[in-house]
Formats: structure tokens, sequence, C-alpha cells
């Protein structure tokens, strides 16, 4: 890449530096050729920006945040992006940290990340979301595809699972979908499942895009000409399916590590967050309901539906003792059913609770990844939004699609 | 007549202020006294379950501490519904007490980011200051719509 291609990133933080951070941040920035910056401003504005902002904190390094964020806006930084960080469990900087991502977001239309950080935070935890940042900043041009043309695969190498599609002029030919296991072998199996589905050879395709947390191992391995983080590629597979290339859309994946909440526009993704790895609320929860109670994960959500939630006490969100709940309830003679609406209920209070706060959630609401397949979570997603959750066809497959769809555009150039 | 919202929000002052200029004071006391009568709620003092925190996040985000969004349960229905505000800044506690710093930061920014007539006075600390903040008060209310000009 060349300097031409770097991304200039607006940090704006309370004290990264002081969290013992920063070589992380610069680490993850510099894989991605781009470049942090401190946004210039005067210093007198410290004294009146609380006032002018509206937010009187009592932290002077919260004002420079504010400060900065107006930098951004007032155009005095010329930056591609904004990364705002803030300390994790700190009250005032949480207010702070949303009201500037969004005062930033609504005011300059630059893209934004917000993450609050520990000092465990590594530069592998904040890679995909300064990509999709990247991504979104100096790539847009990547996500306006609208057609997947030629012959394309895609391969989405999930936490949980390893996803594949081939597609040819548009349409899905061929999918596969194994449990990961080797990154590479379970990537192999399921592009085999896929090629032997559309009928045919590996070396007959033009392009290959790989996408999920293995995406760089398994991009290597193809040689794929596109290797990208998930949430613009799931963003793009999700609007594709759903057929809601234009305007407003939300997107919700729940995965099998981890969630997104995505905001879209026309396709190209404008806020989002992406859920820590909490496993309570991931599908690996579901899984293991599922198994405790006895069934496959694929009936959990018929038996899910046929359940009231409010029967059965759940107490904690962890995946550890929301379990213990679940299995009290059973030891007290709650039916399955009801054990399984409360797992989904759970699942879906906590991305509601963590997550949809943070982006502004418009119709159409399209849930995706492998547990928008267990009908108790859309049903819950519905219930507690009130709103018609749109399920696509072929939803656990959105990364691979996403990335069949992008890298075609590869075949043409 | 218009809805005031006042700051601090359990002024018994700036609320008697604006009944007397002939507005509907939007005071926390009405929403606390909302909790506490409703009947098949058994939550005491105050009557908040975890249910408030809850649609606390309406306002504020799920790191903040459960405290604030409580509070904020209550607060931000009034900030919602405000037609004008009044914000004394820096009063004593006797003028009128919010507990929490952080819930106050967050109500002053929600207040002033609504696009409504707003008034910022400082708390007076001198007999003089003090009649000049009542007429700045009462000038502001004579200028919101009352009776037949508002709907």
């Amino acid at each position: 890449m060349t300097q031409d291609d770097q991304v200039i990133i607006a940090l704006v933080s309370c004290g990264s530096e002081y969290a013992g951070i920063q070589p992380e941040l610069e680490a993850a920035a510099s894989r991605l050729n781009a470049k942090l910056v401190y946004p210039e401003m005067d210093v007198s504005i410290l004294d009146t920006i609380g006032m002018e902002f509206g937010l009187e904190v009592a932290s002077p390094d919260l004002k420079l945040m504010m400060a900065r964020a107006k930098a951004v806006v007032d155009g005095v930084a010329r930056v591609d992006g904004v990364f705002v960080g803030t300390c994790f469990r700190c009250a005032e900087a949480a207010i702070v940290r949303n009201e500037v991502r969004r005062y930033i977001f609504q005011n300059s239309g630059l893209p934004v990340i917000s993450y609050s950080f520990t000092e465990r935070t590594t530069a592998a935890t904040l890679l995909t979301r300064l990509e999709a940042l990247t991504t979104i900043a100096k790539r847009k041009h990547l996500l306006g595809r609208e057609r997947q043309t030629g012959l394309t695969a895609g391969v989405d190498s999930g936490s949980t699972t390893t996803k594949a599609v081939v597609m040819r002029d548009n349409e899905i030919i061929g999918e596969g979908w194994v449990p990961t296991i080797k990154v590479i072998d379970s990537a192999d199996k399921a592009l085999q499942q896929a090629l032997d589905q559309a009928g045919v050879q590996q070396d007959e395709l033009q392009a290959i895009g790989t996408t999920g947390y293995g995406r760089f191992l398994i991009g290597e391995h193809y040689n794929a000409q596109l290797e990208q983080e998930e949430i613009t590629v799931n963003s793009k597979g999700a609007v594709f399916l759903a057929d809601c290339q234009k305007g407003h859309a939300t997107v919700i994946d729940i995965g099998g590590m981890d969630n997104k909440a995505i905001s879209v526009e026309d396709g190209i993704p404008g806020m989002f967050t992406m859920g820590g790895i909490c496993a309570g609320a991931s599908g690996r929860f579901l899984e293991m309901t599922s198994k405790r109670l006895g069934v496959e994960i694929t009936e959990l959500g018929d038996l899910a539906v046929k359940g009231m939630q409010d029967k059965v006490d759940m107490n904690s969100y962890c995946i550890v003792f929301g379990i213990q709940s679940l299995v009290n309830s059973l030891a007290k003679g709650s039916s399955p059913e009801d054990v399984a609406a409360a797992a989904c209920h759970s699942v879906v209070e906590q991305i509601f609770e963590q997550q949809l706060q943070e982006i502004e959630v418009k119709e159409p609401l399209i849930l995706v990844g492998g547990s928008s397949l267990i009908a108790g979570v859309p049903k819950a997603m519905g219930d507690m939004l009130n709103i018609d959750v749109l399920v696509p066809p072929h939803s656990q497959m959105i990364g691979a699609v996403g990335a069949a769809l992008l890298v075609s555009g590869y075949v043409e150039e | 007549m218009s809805k005031v919202f006042i700051y601090p929000t359990n002024s018994l002052i700036l609320s008697d202020l604006v009944e007397r200029f002939g507005h509907n004071p939007l005071a926390i006391m009405s929403k606390i006294r909302e909790k506490i009568t409703t009947i098949g709620v058994d939550s005491p003092p105050l009557n908040i379950t975890p249910k408030e925190p809850e649609m606390g996040l309406k306002y504020a985000a799920v790191e903040v501490p459960a405290g604030v969004r409580g509070r904020m349960a209550l607060v931000g229905p009034l900030i919602d519904d405000a037609e004008a505000a009044i914000i004394v800044r820096d009063a004593t506690i006797a003028f009128g007490c919010m507990g929490c710093a952080r819930t106050n930061e967050l109500t002053k920014f929600l207040v002033r980011k609504k696009d409504i007539p707003i008034l910022e006075v400082e708390y007076p600390d001198s007999d003089e200051d003090g009649q000049e903040f009542v007429y700045r008060i009462a000038d502001f209310l004579k200028s919101l719509p009352t009776g037949a000009d508002t709907q």
C-alpha cells in the first residue's frame, strides 16, 4: 500500500496512554496501514467546551475528548475516521463516549467506532473493528457492489462453524457448513461441500473471498483476492440476501462467539457495535442449553416457540451461572419448552441491553447468523422490540455470501 | 400553558415559580409520587425495580451504572415532554438536590440538546442577585406561550 492509501484515524480518548494499551492500538493501526493522530485544538477551548458541548464533566481529559471531537467536526483536524475510546467501568466516560461518538457521526459523516478498554485489550481485539473503520473510510467503492458476477466463492471461517458458498451470476449454486475444528481443514471441507453442490472444480473459481476469525490464515491458503473483516462483509451479505440494498436497515448478527449490531445505509455500515467475547450472549449459550435439554440445536427453536420464558428464573447472563439457573429450573419442574424459551430470551435481552442502544435501530431489522435459525430467537427479538424481524434465506451464510459478492469486484478488474 | 422542565429537578421553589406563572412544572416529585402510589409494585421505598434501569437504557449506555439509569428512567421522560426548561447552576442543596453528579451531567446535556427555550441562571449569592434571579426567571416564564396560544 502507498502513503496515499494510508488511513488517518483521529484518536479521541481520555487516556489510552495511561491504560497500557497504546502499543496495542498502534499495532492494530499499523497492520491496516492506518495512522492514529491526535486532533489539534486550541488549549483555551478546554475552559469553555463543557458548556459549549453541553456536558459539564469533572475530568479535564473528558473535556479534551469533547474538544478533539469538535476539532474533527469543524474540519480543523483532517481525518478519515475516528476511534473513540474510554476506560471500561468509568460512568462519566461512558456518558461522554456515547455522546461524542454520536456527535461526530451526525455532524461529520465520518465513520466512528467506540470502545471501552481495559489493560487487557489487545491489538487482535481491536483489529476487526479498526479494519471495518478503515474499509468504510477508504474502500467504500468496494462496498458499493450490489450484484455478484462471474463464478466466485466466499469462505467464512467463524469461531464455531465454517461456511462456504459458491455463487454464479448473482445466484448461490452451492453451500457448505461444517464445525470449525482445524481452521484450514474445516475451510477445505466447507468449500468442497459447496463446490460439490455447485458441480464445479476449485480451479474454475474466478476469485475467492475470505472473512471471519480465520480469514487471514485461510486467505493465504487459498491465495484469496479478498480477506475482509466480518462487519462490512456480513452487512453486505445480509442486505443482499434480504433484498434491502437501498435505504436504512439494521443488521443483527448473533455469532458463535460474539454479536454484531450494525446500522446500515445503502448497504454501507454506519454505526456498529461488536460485542466482546461473552459467551452468555452468543450462540454458544444456546448450544449448551440444547445439550442440557438433550435436543439437537436445530430443534431448540421449535421447542422455545412453545414455551413461556416468564416461568423460568434467569438471574445471570453469565454462561456458567445462566446454565445453572436453567438446570435449577428443570430440577424444580420447569418444562424443556419454558427453559428453551428462557435461553433464547436471555440471549436477545443481552443484545438489547448491551448493544442495541448504541446504534439507531431502523426497520427492517435483519437477523442473521446461525442463531437466527433457532425460531425462538427471532420471536424473542420481535417480542422485545415490538417489530417484525426479517430472517433472510441462507441467513447463516451471510459472511460467505458477502465475501463471494464483494470479491466478484476483483473478477472484472 | 407550557410544560417547563426544572433543574434541580426537585426544587420546590422553582416548581412553585413555574406554577405561579401559569405553567406546568415538570419536576421529579410527580414521578416519585406516581411510583410510590403504584398499586401492586412492592419495591420500597421508591418502588423502583430492576425494570427502571433497563428503561434508562434509552438515555444511557449499559456501561453507565444502574443507579444513573434508574434515575434517568424518572428524569428522562420529563425531558422528553419538556417544552421549555430552566436550569439553575451551582444551587445549594437546600434549593434542590439531585444526589448523583453523573445523572446531573447527563440531564443537563439532554435538556441542552433539545430544541426548546432554555434559561440557564447561576444560583444567587446575595439579596440583590436573588432579586435579579427571580426577575429573570419571571421574564422567561412570561415569554412562554400560555393558555389559548398553546394546544
